[in-house]
């Protein structure tokens, strides 16, 4: 058994336990503005085409029970009754008309309410990557902004604007609890008001077919109260902690030395690739591999020694480690917090 | 004067009855053997295989289907790897839309039509055989290369840039777009023949509203086909030349435009669902009527609900591409639109239900599958409904909610009726009756093993769970309803299993059906079940919309073809006046030659570009066999 396979095995149950609440990647617990709205047009559509449903059951219930009988021979047509089924069929077709016409109606003024942007809103770049998600937040000052991965934290009751791109292939955003999905397509920029009522965490994930890992796409969404969603902003923009004793300095450095510091970026040391996912502040994130397993140094030796067996045909390529070296790189990455 | 007595010999009029149908038979005859088989024009024979190979590949998509559920059954499983899975889903989209429904629909008009127009053949009857082998071979290159491991794995939509030649290496997008290119070539050329077939070929006497409501379906079909393919063929051509001439349609880095393909797409993609579904349709108008004993209510309408639904068909494509950013303006036009199909759609389900409501409803096996129809597609109908409208679309799009949708339209649209065809016209095809027993059995399994299995697909949608994902991970809701969904697979599998025994078992020891089992009103039936070689000893003259039923068995006849001669009847467009006898052709080997060259450049073609050149000129020599005169007396009349 490999060492990577026992941790794997020691993973398992924590990826069973992960996870916050069971409904917290739905349409139907709606938290943000945008979803409360969309589940309000839902629930309305719904209940009225049950309706219509249930009325032409029990017209055809009906038509075929009054005078079913045994075989005979084919009947004359009475023109009196065929111009009175007339005038009922087009009064059918015209109650037809107009739910429909209702229902256009009512979902222009859906997306009305739901595509006006604050004055203040954050704006936060998302690029969609096979499969992760860039995360950049954006400001009037390039000095404050910074970048992160597969997690976005929110403040409260504001509309946050996402600003989405395609960098290879076409995804979707898409965190129903809090609005509906966006596409991210290369060669356009799309946009999304995004919006959460109450602190929490809400999981996402991408919905347009990506290839391999389409399934473990998952996106994070946290929403802080302001003075939270600030201290996080700033925690966030400080490059990333020194190390604090010698098991994860002997991490960082073999980090450094093997081709882990050729895609990722840990801001405040020479590591700035650009090819995976920022890892300056990996190891306060809830999650890694794009919503895959929940951080803890375990996940991430696990995550590290064998990518391709958790999430298979994923960019990250397996670079061999000793058990110390996995050892202290996964302490070390999980200490960047 | 000799030469007057030969040539009136030969006429009908000339001959008593079983001198002309022995004659008829010898000159519209198959030869027996391979050859013959290979050769035949004989649309009834090739609307048979077209029909058995359709199928057959619905039984070949249904276990790709049962696999994916296995692998969905519980999260995290590791049935089938995402690699293997991708290739699956598309196998399956793929599979469903271009190798059985769009096909068996078809088909069943090759079938169908010239027997309910009251002519002997197909227009071009060489055409559709081509067309036959040509449908084969694209299921066999897709199917081959998926038993290789090289089915396409870019979905049945492949859309770019996954599709394309940065994120798609190998040879599997380009199986996909050139499966594309053999089903459309076969699918435009059946439609070819059903258009004018149905233009000139009617019976003396059936003016346009005399049309049965089949006949109607397939013509509007057929000019949707004839629309739309041209779209999807520009698509997957321009993908092919991406991929591998290096041209940069599809690349937004060399100004082309990623979207351009799903326009493109789905322009075609949308009519697509209607070229599935209104055959089906007029399949229920054509069961309504037999099973209510009284002609279908509102012919007019229910005329002008299939051609509206045909050009509405093409007003609706950008409600697939909701999420993509369009202006706003323009995402409310075609929610406008996409809604207002509901009103030919709904024109037809009123018509249908007041005709049962007037008539005597008989509860065979055929009218128990218009009942599954009615009460599965109205709710597919009202899901239909739901998508187009932007807002609502913007947190089901793409996800299970939407697998649910399309399967209720298309299985519970197209596929229950088709069913039920089936059970109402295997009297015609084999001249035995399927069995009621059996019949009731399969009904029931797929009617509730469909419900099972899709209903729930509506509520993992809502909560969230995506399309085309090959797993899921154990601390989302999804388990317990999609282990659910797969057991209920299960029972829909078991109840297309009792069909298919029905359908083997009845076709060898089913009881005699005699000419017309079902007591139906239109002129398939007015001839022996099988139909003859000649399909009709006497071509009819119509009288009415229901001739079987208004003209009390008691058809005038057509008299004067040739007997030693394919010859048919044409008629004028809309009063169909009798306006000249037109020869019809004989059997001939070259169309499926013709079909082999074309299939080798086509294959060819997806590794070499010079494959276009070379492999032209076979193509170019069976052409010219195909139409070299032969000094037949149909080449001379």
């Amino acid at each position: 058994m490999s060492p990577g396979f026992r941790l794997l095995l020691s993973v398992i149950p924590f990826a069973l336990l992960g996870g916050c609440s069971s409904n917290w990647q739905s349409a139907l617990q709606a938290h943000g503005g945008p979803a409360i709205s969309l589940k309000q047009l839902i629930i309305l559509i719904v209940a009225i085409c049950s309706v219509v449903w249930a009325l032409v059951m029990v017209a055809m219930i009906h038509a075929l029970w009054r005078r079913r009988q045994a075989w005979r021979a084919p009947m004359e047509l009475i023109p009196r009754r065929e111009r009175r089924m007339g005038v009922i069929v087009t009064g059918c077709v015209g109650a037809t008309a107009v739910i429909i016409a209702g229902f256009t109606v009512a979902s222009f003024l859906t997306t009305r309410t739901i595509s006006v942007p604050g004055k203040d809103d954050l704006t936060i770049r998302i690029r969609g990557l096979q499969w992760w998600w860039g995360v950049e937040y954006l400001g009037p000052d390039p000095a404050r902004r910074f970048e992160t991965a597969n997690e976005i934290h929110i403040p409260v009751q504001r509309n946050v604007r996402l600003v989405l791109e395609g960098d290879d292939v076409i995804h979707s955003f898409w965190v129903p609890s809090l609005a509906g999905k966006q596409d991210l397509i290369p060669g356009r920029i799309n946009e999304i008001i995004v919006r959460a009522e109450h602190p929490g965490t809400y999981r996402g994930q991408c919905a347009e077919f990506c290839g391999l890992q389409h399934a473990h796409m998952g996106i994070v969404v946290i929403a802080d109260t302001p003075e939270d969603f600030a201290k996080w902003v700033d925690a966030q923009r400080a490059p990333a902690a020194q190390a604090s004793d010698e098991a994860v300095a002997a991490g960082r450095d073999t980090f450094m030395g093997k081709p882990c510091a050729g895609c990722h970026t840990i801001r405040g040391t020479q590591a700035a690739g650009t090819t995976g996912p920022d890892l300056t502040h990996v190891g306060g994130r809830a999650f890694i591999a794009a919503g895959l397993l929940a951080t803890t140094q375990g996940s991430l030796a696990a995550w590290i020694a064998d990518p391709q067996t958790l999430k298979p045909g994923n960019n990250m390529p397996l670079v061999p480690l000793t058990p110390d070296e996995l050892r202290a790189v996964s302490a070390y990455l999980a200490s960047l917090k | 004067m000799t030469e007057t007595i030969a040539r009136a010999q030969i006429l009908d009029t000339a001959l008593e009855r079983p001198r002309l149908t022995s004659q008829l038979a010898q000159t519209w005859k198959t030869e027996s053997g391979l050859w013959g088989a290979l050769a035949t024009v004989d649309h009834k024979i090739i609307g048979r295989r077209y029909i058995t190979t359709a199928f057959v590949f619905l039984a070949l998509g249904g276990v790709l289907a049962i696999l994916m559920r296995l692998q969905l059954a519980s999260p995290e499983a590791r049935v089938i790897g995402p690699d293997r899975y991708n290739q699956i889903f598309t196998m399956h989209g793929a599979n469903m839309m271009f190798l059985f429904a769009v096909p068996v629909m078809e088909a069943m008009g090759v079938y169908l039509v010239p027997l309910m127009l009251g002519t002997r053949n197909i227009a071009f009857p060489r055409l559709n055989a081509f067309s036959y082998w040509i449908f084969l071979a694209g299921g066999l290159v897709l199917w081959i290369s998926f038993a290789l491991d090289m089915g396409p794995d870019v979905g049945w939509f492949a859309y770019v840039p996954l599709s394309g030649p940065q994120y798609a290496p190998g040879k599997r997008a380009d199986i996909w777009a050139q499966m594309i290119t053999f089903t459309e070539v076969a699918a435009l050329a059946v439609a070819v023949e059903i258009v004018v077939t149905v233009f000139k070929q009617r019976a003396p006497g059936m003016s346009l509203d005399r049309i049965p409501l089949f006949v109607w379906a397939m013509l509007v079909t057929s000019f949707v086909v004839i629309m739309a393919m041209p779209a999807i063929m520009i698509a997957s051509t321009s993908l092919i030349l991406d991929r591998l001439i290096g041209t940069h349609f599809y690349n937004p880095a060399e100004g082309g435009d990623v979207l351009l393909w799903q326009h493109l797409f789905w322009f075609f993609g949308h009519p697509e669902v209607y070229i599935i579904f209104l055959p089906a349709v007029g399949m229920v108008s054509t069961m309504v009527a037999t099973f209510s004993r009284r002609p279908v209510f509102g012919y007019l309408a229910l005329v002008m609900a299939l051609i509206a639904t045909g050009i509405l068909a093409f007003g609706l494509w950008v409600h697939h591409m909701f999420t993509t950013g369009l202006p706003r303006l323009g995402e409310s036009f075609f929610t406008a639109s996409s809604m207002a199909i509901a009103v030919p759609a709904g024109i037809q389900i009123f018509c249908w239900i007041a005709t049962l409501w007037d008539g005597r409803p008989v509860f065979k096996t055929p009218l128990l599958f218009v009942i599954g129809f009615i009460v599965t597609f109205v709710m597919g109908g009202l899901t239909g409904v739901m998508v187009a409208s932007v807002p609502f679309d913007t947190q089901v799009h793409d996800t299970y909610f939407v697998v649910a949708h399309f399967h209720y339209v298309l299985i519970g649209g197209a596929v229950f009726p088709l069913l039920g065809a089936v059970y109402y016209w295997f009297p015609k095809f084999t001249g035995r009756m399927m069995s009621e027993r059996l019949g009731r059995w399969a009904f029931w399994l797929i009617f509730i093993g469909f419900h099972c299995t899709f209903f729930p697909m509506h509520v993992l949608g809502l909560e969230g769970m995506p399309r085309r994902i090959y797993t899921y991970q154990p601390d989302l809701p999804w388990h317990g309803l999609n282990l659910f969904v797969s057991a209920s697979a299960a029972v829909l599998a078991a109840g297309f299993i009792v069909f298919f025994i029905d359908v083997f078992v009845s076709a060898r020891s089913g009881n005699p059906a005699g000419d017309n089992p079902w007591d139906a009103p239109t002129l398939e039936w007015a001839t022996s079940s099988p139909p003859p070689a000649y399909n009709f000893a006497h071509i009819p003259v119509v009288g009415s919309a229901n001739p079987l039923w208004e003209q009390q068995g008691s058809l005038d006849v057509a008299n004067g073809l040739h007997t030693d001669r394919r010859e048919i009847v044409i008629t004028t467009l809309t009063t169909a006046e009798p306006q000249a006898r037109e020869s019809s052709p004989q059997n001939s080997i070259w169309p499926l030659f013709a079909a082999i060259a074309t299939s080798i450049m086509l294959v060819w073609s997806i590794f070499s570009p010079w494959a276009v050149v070379w492999g032209s000129i076979p193509v170019a020599i069976t052409l010219v066999g195909w139409f070299w005169p032969k000094g037949t007396p149909e080449d001379e009349a």
